[in-house]
């Protein structure tokens, strides 16, 4: 799931890192086939080197070796909405068919079953960054039908619907799990790639719903050794994140 | 710390203490549990330890906020705790997302009403906050969110140091701070170190914060641990992890304010406390390339 999800950054690209795994992915991507990769941090980081791979977005780590570290509006306005960041890459609790991330309660607002931790900066990235990609576990709770609440709008409700709202970026267009990679058609996602071992109906039984499939589903390429060297022995050792 | 908490921050006052994981400054909100502060309103962006430290001692009647998480370490039960059971009291949410509450603050410093930004349309939160509006833009016609201004009675923000006029340079993570102080009627300084003026004037383009919107200025070395002061001391992740397990149990939670704020007189003493455990925190030497002001 990172690997692939990583390998979707090209070199020279500037990516709005979200906290979790997406963290994970940029750092792999920049260590590997993007050395060029500008991260951005919400904390203010700006072509962030970490040497460590960051517990919080706010790590000390960001700081040293960055291009820039900036004020916070000076990310949220300048950057941001701005339109300068090529990708915004986040991590939801839930996702649904269009691609609406809930990072805020799982049930009724007010009464909630769960409480997550909200925002943070995913609303506005997933708002502005001109194309958005997601990582997230499947899992039939995860993947519902529609979310229980909107905190970050995807397609909304299909096609057309971020035009009619006024949202500058494209939102998302890559959905990466654990178990297969979706695309979006017509602000819907749509199952493009399994990965290996992987059965299209094994994807049915974590899905909310009835998936559309591209007419060729490929098989994912699988994480190579040098991906998993370098999660395993630069990035990751201490299993913070895997 | 004591005195200055003592006169600037009063039962009932909106209360900031900013800094992006960055410069949080835990001295400041141990001394106001102490001091029994009640009925604040506390906002933040990240509630972080901080506030549910706070919040869990009984200071808090409301909490304003976009994300409330213990940061690369899972949720923050103390507060789940005081919004869903009302313990140790009933706590009030007000909910946006960073950007939001980065336009609220930098409304407030420039003395706006509200300011306009491209989110939350699309997204459910204004449907839960109806502070988050939107306005009709009078040049082009389109529709854009705002958020309202926000004034603190009181912002504290821990740097790394200032002179004695509070005269304020950070650097690193900059978070919100310059606007949170910029927006309050009052404005207290915690420094690592205090400094001759001199060493200001030195490198200007560094000061953040000028003291003459500054009202008191207090010296606390190590006051910002668990969080981190860039320069100074590392973040202490393994606190943060540790937490997850203190904040859970409220029976535990009370023990370790029992020993770890109420249990000490001042930050001298918690940081004494700290031991061995402080100095492996200390940070490295990373030195920035000079610059020259000459002309």
């Amino acid at each position: 799931m990172v690997c692939r999800a990583a390998r979707e950054l090209r070199d020279g690209e500037v990516v709005f890192v979200g906290i979790g795994l997406p963290n994970l992915a940029c750092n792999l991507a920049r260590h590997r086939h993007a050395p060029n990769l500008v991260l951005i941090y919400e904390s203010g980081a700006v072509g962030a080197t970490p040497e460590r791979l960051p517990v919080s977005i706010g790590d000390p780590s960001l700081v040293q070796n960055s291009l820039a570290v900036c004020p916070m509006t000076d990310v949220f306005y300048l950057y941001l909405q701005g339109g300068r960041i090529d990708v915004g890459f986040l991590q939801g609790a839930q996702i649904d068919r269009f691609g609406n991330l809930n990072t805020t309660v799982v049930g009724d607002y007010q009464k909630p079953k769960v409480r997550l931790p909200g925002s943070g900066g995913a609303c506005e990235i997933a708002i502005n960054a001109q194309k958005v990609v997601v990582i997230a576990p499947q899992s039939r709770r995860s993947f519902p039908a529609r979310v229980d609440f909107i905190t970050s709008p995807g397609h909304v409700d299909g096609a057309g619907a971020r035009g009619r709202r006024g949202m500058p970026g494209r939102g998302p267009v890559m959905v990466i799990t654990d178990l297969a990679v979706y695309g979006f058609t017509d602000g819907e996602m749509t199952l493009e790639s399994l990965h290996p071992g992987v059965t299209l109906e094994q994807v049915r039984q974590n899905l909310g719903w009835e998936p559309r499939v591209a007419a060729q589903v490929a098989t994912t390429d699988p994480p190579h050794a040098e991906e998993l060297r370098i999660i395993r022995e630069e990035l990751d050792p201490g299993h913070l994140y895997i | 710390m004591r005195d200055a908490i003592a006169r600037f921050v009063n039962d009932g006052d909106t209360v900031v203490i900013e800094g992006f994981t960055h410069l949080i400054s835990f001295a400041a909100g141990h001394e106001i549990i102490r001091q029994k502060k009640r009925d604040l309103v506390l906002c933040r962006l990240t509630p972080d330890l901080v506030y549910e430290q706070m919040i869990g001692a009984g200071c808090a009647r409301k909490l304003v906020f976009s994300w409330a998480g213990n940061p690369g370490a899972g949720p923050l039960y103390g507060l789940r705790r005081a919004v869903e059971e009302g313990v140790p009291r009933p706590l009030e949410i007000e909910e946006y997302s960073h950007f939001g509450m980065v336009a609220r603050f930098a409304a407030g410093a420039a003395r706006l009403p509200f300011l306009p930004l491209r989110s939350y349309l699309g997204s459910d939160l204004p449907k839960v906050n109806p502070l988050i509006r939107e306005v009709e833009c009078p040049y082009t016609g389109e529709r854009l969110a705002t958020v309202p201004a926000l004034n603190p009675d009181v912002t504290i923000v821990h740097v790394q140091r200032a002179d004695a006029e509070g005269n304020a340079q950070i650097w690193g993570l900059l978070g919100v701070q310059k606007e949170a102080a910029f927006a309050a009627r009052d404005v207290i300084v915690v420094a690592e170190e205090i400094v001759l003026q001199s060493v200001v004037r030195s490198d200007p383009n560094r000061t953040l914060i000028p003291g003459f919107i500054v009202k008191a200025v207090v010296h606390e070395p190590f006051g910002c641990h668990p969080s981190f002061a860039q320069g100074y001391y590392d973040r202490d992740n393994d606190f943060y992890v540790a937490w997850r397990d203190i904040g859970k149990d409220r029976a535990r939670f009370e023990s370790w304010l029992d020993e770890w704020v109420y249990g000490v007189a001042d930050r001298a003493e918690y940081a004494a406390k700290m031991g061995e455990r402080r100095a492996a925190l200390q940070a490295r030497v990373e030195l920035s390339a000079p610059v020259n002001y000459g002309y």
